[in-house]
């Protein structure tokens, strides 16, 4: 038996060098279809501990996101914000291609994090307050642009970059850009592009480009005529001085957009 | 075809007798598991539910599937000789590669049946919450477009069931395949089974660790040669489990190609192909 055991394993040996070609083809496919991202460093070590990263090596990465989002959620309820952070961080790490972690901690810093650290009755100093409000929503910012780095192949984070762009930060400019990204997707939701519209509107410099665009919408059909559209539309025909025949009823061509 | 017939009858017996020893009972706490966290989850929003639900229950199967591969093969040779109805099966014209096939076949009956029973309440739950939510949804936007309610309606629709989750199920089953193969191999040499389960759960970790071994020993940057041999060690001797986990960017949404699935299916079944081999090989040369 010894010298079959012996065979055996110089078997095992031989047949596992005539994987290695197979295993390396999976890595590429795998690479390649956005799997196994998540990067094994030696900070998600210290965050998770020697247990929890054994746990993700071993192939229990999802379950272990979904306790410590568990805990990040009790930390919610006792408004450890900072905690909420560390444990997003994490989280984020170790489920990097799943949007709802980025998309709910980016919700929660911009949001929640921002407005408890503006009604924080035990900081007495305004300057301070609007201090750490801009503080948490640069961090929902941060998991918005991280999330969207791993996930450039979906259009659902670049719309709540677009969101937060435009309701947090109020930059106008920065959310029409990423509202354009979004519509760009073929799976996107038809106002990704009536948004990057609305909001190009409120950016200096690109009123005629937001014409443009919001023009092409309106030719589309029905669908995309939407009172706000419309209404919008026809105040940037008198802002911008457009001809009376070129305006929106006048006449049924586009006009030439040049751009997207 | 009598062959196939001893197979059949080994295959079965085998499946019965894992039944009676009460194996399915762990579905109870899969059950627990799903339906106690769906219910825990009520606090949480519907994205957030449906992921928790998803990378529990999907991780609860990796590991239910994984564990029950381990134990029932690392227990059956073993028990068998204790019994000593190994002796009468073998004393039959029953080759000893047929009498490992057919145990084999048993325990795959027995993870594909776990398996599919696991997939189905997790699956029952999954739809059951996705109904509730949709219902729901309706009610709450009764006076909104139509466009805004179909919008709403395939958020929800997104968040839950996708195709995807078959593709991973089934590689579940060909990893805790391939793992009750590999515990068959580690068993036809073994002299109990404390040290086959041993052996079987070193294997799993360090396999899935196999393609950070095998990166490190192809990208050849060690300078030490005993460090190279090593690495080569690992990635040569261990399966590469990393490149059954595919579930974790499933459950993330990622799309699985057909030709990763097809790719990864056909390295389970080599692996699994290789290992029953190397068993039937050594143990036919066992004294009994």
């Amino acid at each position: 038996m010894k010298r079959r055991l012996v065979v055996a394993f110089g078997v095992l040996v031989v047949s596992g060098a005539a994987l290695i070609p197979l295993q390396l083809l999976i890595g590429r496919s795998a690479s390649e279809a956005h799997f196994r991202t998540t990067s094994f460093d030696i900070g998600l070590r210290e965050r998770i501990g020697q247990t929890g990263f054994l746990a993700a090596l071993s192939g229990f990465r999802s379950p272990l996101a979904a306790i410590l989002w568990i805990e990040a959620h009790t930390a919610w309820e006792n408004t450890e914000w900072g905690r909420m952070a560390g444990i997003f961080e994490t989280v984020t790490t170790l489920q990097p291609r799943s949007l709802m972690y980025w998309d709910m901690a980016s919700w929660h810093m911009a949001w929640n994090a921002a407005i408890a650290a503006m009604q924080n009755k035990e900081q007495r100093s305004e300057v301070l307050r609007l201090k750490a409000r801009r503080e948490y929503e640069e961090m929902g910012r941060y998991f918005l642009e991280r999330g969207i780095a791993n996930n450039p192949d979906r259009y659902q984070l670049y719309l709540q970059m677009g969101m937060l762009q435009r309701d947090r930060l109020e930059n106008h400019c920065a959310a029409a850009d990423a509202f354009l990204k979004a519509s760009e997707f073929p799976d996107a939701p038809p106002y990704a592009a009536r948004f990057a519209g609305y909001e190009m509107a409120k950016c200096p410099g690109r009123e005629r480009e937001a014409y443009l665009h919001l023009r092409r919408l309106y030719e589309r059909g029905e669908s995309q005529r939407l009172p706000s559209l419309i209404n919008l539309l026809g105040e940037m025909e008198n802002k911008l001085d457009i001809p009376r025949a070129e305006r929106i009823g006048s006449s049924p061509s586009t006009p030439e957009t040049g751009q997207n | 075809m009598k062959a196939l017939r001893i197979l059949i009858a080994i295959g079965r017996n085998t499946f019965t007798e894992l039944v009676r020893q009460r194996v399915f009972f762990f579905l109870l706490i899969f059950a627990l598991l799903v339906i106690g966290n769906s219910a825990f989850m009520a606090r949480l929003s519907f994205q957030e539910q449906f992921q928790m639900l998803k990378d529990i229950s999907l991780g609860a199967m990796s590991v239910f599937s994984s564990m029950l591969a381990i134990l029932a093969t690392a227990g059956f040779l073993p028990k068998d000789m204790e019994d000593r109805t190994i002796y009468t099966i073998l004393a039959k014209p029953v080759p000893r590669w047929l009498y490992l096939l057919g145990k084999l076949t048993g325990i795959f009956s027995l993870l594909a049946v776990a398996v599919l029973l696991m997939a189905a309440l997790f699956l029952g739950v999954l739809w059951m919450q996705e109904s509730s939510v949709l219902a729901e949804t309706r009610a709450h936007l009764q006076n909104a477009s139509a466009e805004e309610l179909a919008m709403a309606l395939k958020e929800v629709t997104d968040s839950t069931f996708q195709a995807n989750l078959i593709p991973g199920i089934i590689v579940i089953f060909l990893k805790a395949a391939l793992l009750a193969s590999l515990t068959l191999f580690i068993s036809s040499f073994a002299t109990s089974s404390i040290f086959t389960i041993l052996m079987a759960a070193a294997v799993y970790f360090i396999g899935h660790l196999q393609s950070t071994a095998r990166d490190y020993w192809l990208a050849g940057v060690d300078p030490e040669w005993w460090m190279r041999l090593l690495a080569a060690a690992v990635a040569l001797v261990f399966p590469d489990l990393q490149a059954f986990n595919l579930t974790d960017d499933i459950i993330a949404g990622t799309a699985v190609p057909m030709t990763l699935f097809v790719e990864t299916a056909l390295l389970g079944l080599l692996y699994t192909t290789v290992y029953f081999t190397l068993a039937a090989f050594v143990f036919s040369g066992r004294e009994l």
